[in-house]
């Protein structure tokens, strides 16, 4: 343990000394800190003790290894996903293109149509103009504002 | 374009990052060969879930080298890759529905570490596998935060002060989160053993 650090007072201090004795990284002088405040406290020698108990039970738990094939075929997977990250650029750079392209027609298309009465037209231009609205602001959600979202790790 | 990694087994990391930066994959796959267990155990320690683990440490890799313009070839790689990686887990876990499901396949991501070493008798196995279970759970209810030091300590077996230096956070707080991880996995198991009881140890100051 850093004796370095400074020390917070009371409770939080005491806690972190037990951490440090249960962890084995307790220095000479944190040991005489946290057996003076061990003195006279049954409650506190308790809840060391239960710390030492469950620092037995971890210590003889680990995690479980996947077969070797996890590790033998780890960076072909990785490799496919680089590929398929490619492949979607490419593919929503092309339909935004030709989806620009074919809105742009559709748009000057229905200006241009005049056997359409005026109530239809307009209508179907607020829809385009909607969903482009609607498109656009799903897209800078998604790539600007979850990037500068200053919340985005705080836990609700 | 190959998906053989090519024999860079003697580079540095540095040399590595920078090659990687260039555009050479073989580069980033040597990388990710060096680095794929340890991103693959934290992920598993974060999320208890082998499918889960696989998957997000492999798209960590993937942002990582999306996002390779961004390191730092003089600073160690595996602490910018962790970043990624936490991330990726905390939010797998805030999904709700990811959570439950996890919760139905509880401590199939720990094993006993002491197996075949000793003898044990039916009665202590069975004893052992119930407490690994129960601590499992408990560990798999804990704060993202909480179970992230725990298991970079007991797991990773991290000192304080390589933990502190992952996460960028002093000493103190690691040492905080620990007690107050250690202490809910107490109450767990203490609760699923006998039921609810009054609350021992250090009061608040």
């Amino acid at each position: 343990m850093s004796e370095s650090e400074a020390s917070p007072p009371g409770a939080e201090r005491v806690r972190r000394l037990m951490m440090a004795d249960v962890d084995r990284e307790i220095s000479g002088e944190g040991r005489r800190e946290l057996e003076s405040a061990l003195k006279g406290n049954p409650d506190l020698l308790e809840e060391l003790e239960t710390f030492h108990r469950l620092k037995e039970v971890t210590d003889t738990m680990t995690l479980l290894k996947p077969p070797q094939e996890t590790w033998d075929t780890y960076w072909e997977h990785v490799y496919r996903r680089l590929e398929r990250g490619v492949g979607w650029v490419l593919v929503s750079l092309g339909a935004i293109t030709a989806g620009t392209w074919a809105l742009w027609n559709a748009v000057s298309e229905l200006i241009r149509d005049t056997t359409m009465p005026a109530s239809v037209r307009w209508s179907l231009l607020a829809l385009i103009a909607g969903f482009v609205i609607l498109f656009v602001s799903v897209v800078r959600e998604r790539l600007f504002m979850q990037k500068h979202d200053p919340y985005k790790d705080v836990v609700r | 374009m190959g998906v053989k990694v090519e024999h860079l087994g003697g580079e540095t990391d540095r040399v590595l990052v920078v090659r990687a930066q260039r555009g050479e994959r073989a580069a980033f796959g040597e990388l990710v060969t060096r680095y794929m267990q340890r991103a693959y155990y934290t992920a598993l320690a974060l999320v208890g879930n082998h499918d889960d683990a696989l998957d997000l440490s492999q798209e960590a890799f993937a942002k990582a080298f999306r996002a390779r313009a961004t390191i730092d070839p003089e600073r160690p790689f595996f602490p910018w890759l962790y970043q990624i990686i936490r991330r990726l887990c905390f939010n797998h876990t805030r999904d709700q529905r990811s959570r439950r499901l996890e919760l139905e396949k509880a401590g199939g991501w720990l094993t006993d570490a002491t197996m075949g070493r000793r003898p044990l008798s039916p009665d202590q196995a069975a004893e052992r596998a119930e407490l690994r279970e129960q601590v499992a759970e408990a560990i798999e209810r804990l704060a993202e935060r909480e179970r992230e030091v725990l298991v970079l300590r007991e797991f990773e077996e991290l000192s304080y002060r390589e933990i502190a230096e992952l996460l960028g956070v002093p000493i103190g707080t690691v040492m905080s989160r620990l007690y107050r991880a250690r202490r809910f996995l107490a109450r767990g198991i203490e609760t699923a053993r006998t039921g609810p009881r009054r609350e021992g140890g250090m009061r608040d100051e």
